[in-house]
């Protein structure tokens, strides 16, 4: 691909300017200009978080978040990494928590601080309500909240955005724990199957597979009963 | 609004027309003769000009893509002389590199046979649980439903890797698949169920069951999050931005830690302990063949070469998984992951008139050879604007199929991706190519997780054993916490014996010296670390293949 200067914009990364390749990401455009990631990239498809990224465009107040990988450059873009959002997760053990409100307030007081302003939400690069997950956790509606962060990939955005110095991500995090663990629960058909390995009731048949040549396994592969 | 460009809209109308009749219709599965012959014809694999011999070594005269061997006939990057051995900056029990699936389970598994938290140790090249396990969109196969059994997953794995793959290893996967599911469970991992609460499984390509264990269509991320979490609860010791690149042995022929690099100070240091895990994962950055990647940043093929360089033995190297199913168009996400479980829940591979022309879930060695034929063999492709060939991937069936809102609250991340380049999946396909997605083979392990290295253990990705020559959807999930909570087990328990000697590095002399006595001259140097995208090379999505 030759490019054609009519297609290239211009771009800032933390103050410096480059002519790059008007249709790249972010991150590709900053690998065209000579950059070598090591903090700020990762899984490269929106899965990671590690990525996150501010910018504003040129002529405009507005400060925005996106994940370097997935947003496109735009002329007259000033960029700067997050690549690191400070915050501390707090350590807990699982089985001793109540899926309630208060589990929250204990470990995320910083919670009840929400001014319900809504810039999580709008920082966020999954479109996720977040405002409304950190609200339905200080409510103790442990499966609301559960449901409504389930897309987050961590990437910090809302954290830093946050004026209440709330870290959504971690509550998130602790919502869903919950709610699949004392919620939700275990599964008793997985259950039961574990037991009936557990008693050896597949041992001889996977034996008999083992001891089978090539020839035999390949017969009872293609015979296999398929019920899709 | 269609996302599409305007001269693709006459092949987007075909594809309208021809939906109502596809409804509910599939072609039949190809027979083993088909099978085997559109591999042989179109899949990567059996371009033998694309591989060569290995040279050196204890796998020496097995063939490989080239992207391997240049990685493995390269110099280590250090010389024993660039490390002081006597300053060790980490002195543990139990050393785990790599923080996916794989190490994560393996460091939550040793603290629990009983390694005291802070004498296990997590190196990690990039971020804490960055990984390909986090991308993992599809699934996780384990033989929970009523009507399956791990038997028959036994089946469908050995079946789908060609018979090749190491029945132990085979076995143990499929008995303990039930198993890692209720363990996540336990941890708190949400997994996607139907109202009776009983799982809500799907088939995947090559399963005789319906079988995978869904989050949404984000998996791997819900899995790797909770056990990122636990791992922080439980207060392990773990090192980011640091790179491991090379193992250390003693002076008894044990591996006994590594050499790392701190990658934000540009410095060395030495890690010593009583036995080793490689979590380290695949090579989809090598780009095998030119193919783009569905890969992470850091699948860069650094445990392979590390295990070699002390004299691990590697296997079904020579197998390569590619995807059927990579983005082709829009040109930012060339390459990405479309699951399959799109085609589990309905959508169809159509060609440029709008016909079906597979089943849509053969193995991914056939269902992609299937691809490449249809683009590149019968000429019934789509062209891209950056002239890239695929095929329409017909997602909207899968609201006419399952009801509406079934592609929002499945596919959330699928729907998410595309509609940031303006297209809507529940409205219009996707367009499609095979893209590089796995290394099938690896280093050779036992049951144990053990290599023929005494003191080394592995597991996920970076192995070769598990699934033969394909691999199946869904069973790298399940690879990763069997095997890594079994490295974890034997690992522990093996440094609670084991006595290490003097460290050394003079393997990587002895390494040196099998290069110059096979006449092999470079300047190359592995393992990478990172890949090199720097400047115009960010331009590049040259294929190889034809």
């Amino acid at each position: 691909m030759e490019e054609n200067e009519s297609e290239m914009v211009t771009i800032h990364v933390m103050g410096k300017k480059h002519r790059v390749p008007a249709d790249l990401t972010i991150m590709k455009a900053m690998e065209y200009s000579g950059h070598q990631f090591r903090r700020g990239a990762g899984c490269r498809g929106g899965y990671c978080g590690a990525c996150a990224a501010m910018y504003r465009v040129k002529g405009s107040y507005k400060l925005q978040g996106a994940l370097a990988c997935q947003k496109i450059v735009e002329d007259g873009m000033y960029i700067a990494q997050i690549p690191f959002s400070p915050a501390e997760k707090i350590t807990y053990d699982l089985l001793e928590l109540r899926p309630d409100a208060n589990t929250f307030l204990e470990y995320y007081p910083e919670i009840s601080r929400c001014l319900s302003c809504n810039t999580c939400t709008k920082a966020c690069p999954q479109d996720i309500e977040v405002m409304d997950y950190v609200q339905a956790s200080l409510r103790g509606d442990v499966e609301e909240a559960a449901k409504l962060s389930f897309d987050c990939i961590s990437c910090g955005l809302c954290a830093v955005r946050c004026p209440a110095e709330i870290v959504p991500y971690n509550v998130g995090q602790l919502a869903r724990r919950l709610n699949s663990r004392y919620l939700i629960g275990p599964t008793k058909h997985v259950i039961k199957r574990v037991e009936e390995v557990e008693a050896g009731e597949f041992d001889a048949d996977i034996d008999e597979l083992k001891r089978l040549d090539r020839k035999t396994l390949q017969e009872r592969y293609e015979g296999r009963e398929v019920k899709l | 609004m269609s996302g599409y460009p305007e001269y693709m809209q006459g092949y987007l109308k075909l594809v309208e027309t021809t939906r109502p009749d596809r409804v509910g219709k599939a072609l039949r599965a190809m027979t083993a003769d088909e099978k085997e012959q559109i591999l042989r014809d179109w899949h990567p694999d059996y371009k033998m000009d694309q591989k060569r011999e290995l040279k050196i070594g204890s796998s020496a005269g097995e063939l490989m893509p080239h992207e391997v061997v240049n990685n493995l006939e390269a110099h280590p990057i250090i010389s024993p002389g660039d490390i002081d051995l006597s300053n060790v900056t980490y002195d543990v029990d139990v050393l785990v590199i790599g923080a996916g699936g794989a190490g994560l389970s393996a460091s939550l598994t040793a603290i629990e046979h009983g390694v005291a938290p802070d004498n296990v140790l997590m190196v990690q090249k990039l971020r804490l649980g960055d990984a390909n396990s986090k991308m993992s969109q599809g699934g996780i196969q384990a033989a929970n439903a009523p009507d399956d059994s791990p038997t028959m997953h036994y089946l469908d794995v050995i079946g789908g890797g060609h018979y090749v793959n190491k029945p132990d290893l085979v076995e143990a996967m499929v008995k303990e698949g039930p198993d890692v599911i209720r363990w996540h469970e336990e941890l708190g991992v949400t997994y996607d169920k139907l109202e009776d609460g009983t799982m809500q499984l799907a088939p995947g390509g090559g399963t005789s069951r319906k079988r995978m264990h869904s989050c949404k269509d984000y998996t791997g991320l819900e899995i790797t999050r909770v056990l990122i979490d636990e791992f922080i609860n439980k207060e392990i010791s773990y090192v980011e931005f640091t790179s491991v690149v090379e193992l250390v042995m003693d002076d008894k022929g044990q591996v006994a830690g590594a050499v790392l690099w701190d990658m934000d100070h540009d410095d060395y240091k030495v890690a010593r302990a009583k036995s080793t895990t490689l979590a380290t994962g695949g090579f989809g950055r090598l780009h095998i063949q030119g193919f783009e990647t569905t890969n992470h940043y850091g699948a860069t093929n650094d445990g392979v070469v590390m295990a070699y360089h002390v004299g691990a033995r590697l296997r079904d190297l020579d197998s390569t998984q590619f995807h059927p199913t990579g983005a082709a168009y829009p040109a930012q996400i060339v390459g990405q992951l479309c699951t399959e479980k799109l085609r589990a829940r309905g959508a169809q591979p159509l060609n440029k008139d709008g016909e079906l022309f597979v089943y849509p879930l053969e193995t991914r060695d056939v269902e992609a050879s299937a691809l490449i034929r249809e683009c590149y063999g019968r000429e019934k492709g789509i062209i891209t604007p950056t002239g890239m060939r695929g095929v329409w991937l017909d997602t909207p069936l899968i609201d006419i199929i399952n009801g509406e809102g079934t592609i929002e609250r499945e596919f959330a991340a699928m729907f998410r991706t595309f509609n940031k380049f303006g297209i809507d999946i529940r409205e219009e396909p996707m367009l499609v190519y095979p893209t590089l997605h796995y290394q099938n083979g690896g280093v050779e392990i036992n049951v144990q997780c053990e290599t023929n290295v005494p003191g080394l253990y592995a597991a996920g990705e970076v192995c070769g054993g598990v699934h033969g020559k394909n691999r199946l959807m869904g069973n790298s999930q399940l690879d990763l916490y069997v095997f890594g909570r079994r490295a974890g087990r034997f690992a522990a328990e093996r440094s609670k014996k084991a006595t290490l000697g003097s460290l050394t590095l003079d393997h990587l002399d002895v390494y040196e010296k099998m290069l110059s006595d096979a006449g092999v001259e470079t300047d190359r140097k592995a393992p990478i670390l990172l890949p090199e995208y720097r400047g115009k090379r960010t331009l590049e999505h040259q294929l190889k293949l034809l």
